[in-house]
């Protein structure tokens, strides 16, 4: 590098350079052979030993799971310690045999033996997999006094997850199930390998699933003599396991209750929400389950009953299923004609019961009309020749850029996995949705039907909670969640869920009273008055009624057939001046908004804001709640 | 009969001819000791070894055709689309275990970080070939840049063990092209005190809030896993734990083939890849060991004979860089496998299974056999 060279200089330094990267890969090398030396020698017979001998293993200390609970300490998710059998496959000779042999110790149910079957088609043969859960006493004494005819047999004890509350919140819990090939690949895509060694359960769904990784803890692991049958002798070395930790969640249990049981034998959903925080207080789905069921995984014939079911338990309508919104569409359609100025709350209209559009006759469901309906009236009568003219004023591309603020078509975030984004009909969005082009052309008549909540609308009951919440709260939408707070159950610090507002949507203050005030009138005056009358508190609301079947002008009537009666579907927030809960109700086939959605949101406010049960649930006890705890052991 | 004869043999050499007999041979022995070594850990994959082979010496035969003045011609748009792919990586490419190291072409997915292996000496050998005579120490500037742009590119992935590699090869340019020792020595000087000053203080840096600056986590935790195995059996502790046993229980001799313990137990991880060397010693022991390690001597003194006989400047750093790449592939496999550098996912060289990386390495061989035949046609 200094001054120029000459060519035979530079070949000299090169051929230099060459021989010291010899001699650096020479020394590299030999270092490299000592090491082998000193590991191959001089500690051969440590290594050698290490290798051979089997005594030593190292065993997986499965950390205790995390307990769910709603906000007032119920618990919902827990564990419990019992005796389960185990085979391995591969270490017995005859299974059936075996198999035989031990039914005559214990009960071993045909059911026992499909689920065996099952999990051995699924694992590797030298796992050991249960025959039997949950040995009662009598039948752990039989075994241990015959555990020497049975090689390959052995008695554990284990950790199994219980729902105390069944089917109460099945589908926000979720549940725990054997850890399948899928879930093999996510946990190593996750290098979670090591963390879920000896663990055999995993989070399927709900928050078992989302929260999965507060909820597991961390495996401890044991260094351990075994003995020449492979059985434990003593530990030597032991890092315990850190539990996973608790789940507090928004949810208030009891409301949950109420609202199941107004729903009665019908199917729906509903979502209550604090308006302030986001925090969901009620996330109903029904009918449901019992999660219970999947934990030891699920029998045939319960598979077959609640998959092939009509009424579809195991959807969570809630997050999953996608609603036109009726006329619940309308507060927030209204609102968007005042921000966007195409409307004024003054501005009437006159209904004569029909609006014509393209050749089209869309009728309002008061035959004569409603007469002259400013926006006040419009909302508490649910005049639908409003909306339609209101609809077609403003324009598909406009009506879509508004409602999308308040959330319609957009997933909300919430804390548990596989929310539907529903659909916001659009231009764009039928380009996107149909492939033939004359499928892809928007109809101004399609925009008509968009007006009163119908058409292409479709949302989850989750958004529609969501949007009201948005409504309540002023404008201000908070993220959607379930948990509250998470509790370490090593030292019981507490990692609080923090309100998190996703945006202000700006609105002027007198147009949300505006509506506010219409919502007001609809449970005072208008279609909910029924429902909420002689509450002695202030709420607002909004019915709806969505159409699943087109009656092509023909008249309404009990006699339809049940499943393709219209959904109804109701709003509301409470109290109207400082809203503490937002909800959305939905009665798939309910018929009428007011008739059926309504008196179920009536229920969930009175027990919410006055702590009043209804007639059935006021004679059950309301302080004992289910023993807690987590059945100790780890 | 004779002339059948004759003409088949004159056929043969003629397609031989472009191979360096000393270099094809001892390639040829270390892929017949990875094989004896594959039909031991993992005898279902024989076949596709077959197929990467023949592949392999398809490329390598090709590459040793090829005259080191066309190689010059590709450098700089190689090296320039080696960039681009990066890029492509970092803005478009696929996730898998927490790195992004995929491109996804349509056609096949492509890992841009394995071409830069032999781009990168390629283009730096080319631009200290295109200053020849009137080299400067802002040029040693210039190529640092060129060596670093892609380092980086490849450490974002973040893919530490293919970015040292890559980093290393280009390093080897400038070291034969004659990077000054004083900047060298105290690099050099520092890195050794660095590493020296991490190993007797690993208890302290290891706890789990002590955050290192520049490294991601799980590079932390590699390194502080090899500092103390013990302190994670079942996580990454585990494949030093396992991979340690399985050489030192080998002893002088091994515990012969298909007879390991730890190999056929399944006690060792990834044992047809990266720690197939363990193996290896724990089947055919120290001498198994020490056999391999004379191949690899043997491969590396031949290409650095090469090297010192190559013609032109270009070739010379070429060849030089190639025969050193191979040189840290080896050392980095071994030594991380017997547990005294950190794992970062370097193969070894001919012997762990991967078509990518033995196409690469034959690349490599075939380009020095390339330089080797063509030194007398330039005439120095």
């Amino acid at each position: 590098m200094t001054g120029i060279r000459t060519p035979e200089q530079e070949l000299a330094r090169f051929r230099n350079r060459l021989a010291v990267a010899g001699v650096v890969a020479v020394v590299c090398f030999a270092l490299l052979a000592a090491r082998f030396f000193y590991l191959q020698v001089v500690r051969y017979d440590y290594y050698s030993t290490r290798a051979e001998d089997n005594r030593i293993s190292l065993v997986p200390v499965v950390p205790n799971r995390g307990l769910i609970m709603d906000r007032n300490g119920t618990v919902l998710a827990r564990n419990y310690s019992a005796y389960t059998l185990e085979i391995t496959p591969s270490k017995v000779a005859d299974l059936d045999a075996t198999i035989e042999a031990l039914s005559k110790l214990v009960d071993i149910q045909p059911k026992d033996r499909r689920r065996l079957k099952k999990l051995m088609d699924e694992s590797k043969s030298f796992e050991s997999l249960p025959i039997r859960n949950r040995l009662s006493d009598e039948e752990v004494a039989r075994f241990i006094a015959q555990r020497y005819r049975f090689p390959g047999v052995e008695l554990k004890a284990r950790l199994f997850r219980d729902y105390p509350m069944g089917n109460l919140g099945a589908h926000l819990v979720g549940y725990i199930g054997r850890i399948n090939d899928r879930d093999l690949e996510r946990i190593e895509e996750n290098e979670d390998s090591a963390n879920y060694r000896g663990t055999d359960h995993i989070g399927k769904a709900g928050l078992e699933k989302s929260y999965e990784r507060e909820l597991h803890g961390t495996t401890g692991f044991e260094e351990v003599e075994v003995d020449s049958g492979g059985r434990a002798v003593r530990a030597l070395r032991r890092t315990n396991a850190t539990p996973g930790n608790n789940l507090i969640l928004t949810i208030d249990l009891k409301l949950q209750e109420v609202v199941e049981k107004a729903f009665g034998n019908r199917r729906g959903a509903l979502v209550a929400i604090e308006p302030g925080s986001g925090g969901i207080l009620a996330l109903v789905s029904v009918p449901t389950f019992d999660p219970n069921l999947f934990v030891d995984g699920i029998g045939a014939q319960d598979w077959d009953e609640l998959n092939n079911s009509p009424d579809h338990p195991l959807v969570n309508r809630a997050l999953n299923g996608a609603y036109p919104p009726g006329s619940t569409f309308k507060p927030f359609l209204a609102l968007a004609a005042l921000m966007s100025g195409k409307r004024t709350p003054g501005q009437a209209i006159a209904d004569p019961g029909f609006y014509d559009f393209g050749g089209h006759h869309f009728r309002d469901d008061k035959p004569g009309g409603h007469g002259m309906v400013d926006m006040y009236r419009s909302i508490v009568q649910s005049c639908d020749t409003y909306y339609y003219r209101l609809a077609n004023d403003m324009g598909i591309d406009l009506i879509a850029s508004l409602m999308g603020q308040f959330g319609f078509g957009s997933r909300t975030g919430i804390d548990i996995e596989g929310e539907s984004s529903g659909v916001l009909p659009s231009p764009e969005w039928k380009r996107k949705r149909f492939k033939r082009p004359e499928q892809q052309k928007w109809f101004g008549g399609e925009t008509i039907s968009i007006g009163i909540g119908q058409g292409y609308n479709a949302y989850t009951p989750l958004q529609l909670a969501h949007a009201t919440a948005t409504l309540a709260a002023g404008g201000v939408m908070y993220k959607p969640h379930l948990v509250k707070y998470i509790e370490s159950a090593k030292d019981g610090s507490r990692q609080v869920i923090e309100p998190q507002p996703v945006k202000t949507i700006p609105i002027k203050p007198e147009h949300l009273e505006t509506i506010r005030r219409a919502m007001v009138g609809v449970n005072k005056e208008g279609t909910g008055a029924r429902a909420f009358a002689g509450a002695p508190y202030l709420s607002a609301g909004k019915t709806g009624t969505a159409q699943v079947f087109s009656l092509k002008g023909g008249k309404y009537s009990a006699k339809i057939n049940e499943r393709l009666r219209d959904h109804a579907l109701f709003i509301a927030f409470a109290p109207a001046d400082k809203p503490t809960i937002a909800l959305a109700v939905l009665v798939e086939n309910g018929g009428f908004g007011a008739q059926s959605a309504a008196p179920i949101a009536r229920a969930v406010m009175d027990y919410y804001l006055l702590g009043k049960l209804p007639a059935g649930m006021a004679a059950e006890d309301p302080g004992a709640e289910a023993p807690t705890g987590d059945g100790g052991g780890d | 009969m004779t002339d059948f004869r004759f003409s088949l043999r004159k056929w043969l050499m003629g397609l031989l001819s472009p191979l360096d007999g000393p270099l094809a041979l001892i390639v040829l022995a270390i892929l017949g000791f990875s094989t004896v070594v594959m039909v031991s850990a993992s005898p279902e994959r024989l076949d596709t070894l077959a197929m990467n082979i023949g592949v392999a010496f398809v490329v390598m035969w090709t590459a040793a055709r090829i005259p080191p003045q066309r190689m010059m011609s590709v450098a700089l748009p190689l090296y320039v689309l080696g960039v681009l792919l990066l890029i492509g990586v970092a803005l478009f490419g696929d996730v898998s275990k927490g790195a992004r190291r995929w491109l996804n072409i349509g056609v096949a997915r492509i890992q841009p970080s394995e071409l830069m292996k032999i781009a990168m000496p390629l283009m730096l050998a080319w631009y200290f070939q295109s200053r020849e005579g009137m080299l400067r120490v802002r040029d040693f500037f210039v190529a640092a840049a060129l060596l670093l742009v892609p380092v980086g590119l490849i450490a974002k992935q973040p893919d530490l063990g293919t970015a040292i590699l890559v980093a290393a090869a280009g390093f080897y340019v400038l070291f034969f092209a004659g990077l000054t020792w004083r900047l060298i020595l105290p690099v050099a000087l520092v890195g050794i005190v660095g590493i020296g000053a991490i190993v007797a203080m690993g208890d302290t840096i290891c706890q789990p809030d002590v955050v290192w600056p520049g490294l991601r986590d799980y590079q932390k935790h590699r390194v502080c896993t090899l500092l103390d195995p013990t302190s994670d059996p079942l996580g990454k502790g585990f494949h030093i734990i396992q991979s340690t046993i399985a050489i030192g229980s080998g002893g002088v001799m091994g515990k012969g083939w298909g007879r390991g313990t730890q190999t056929h137990l399944d006690f060792l991880p990834e044992r047809h890849t990266d720690f197939i060397f363990a193996v290896l010693t724990e089947e055919f022991g120290l001498a198994g060991a020490l056999l391999l390690a004379v191949l690899y001597i043997l491969l590396i003194f031949r290409g650095l004979f090469i090297a010192a006989g190559a013609p032109t400047l270009f070739s010379r750093l070429l060849a030089g860089a190639l025969t050193l790449i191979f040189f840290t592939y080896a050392f980095v496999n071994m030594g991380m496998v017997s547990g005294i550098l950190p794992v970062v996912g370097v193969p070894l060289p001919f012997v762990s299974y991967g078509g990518t990386a033995l196409v690469t390495l034959c690349l490599g061989v075939g380009m020095l056999m390339s330089i080797q035949r063509h030194r007398r046609r330039v005439g120095t």
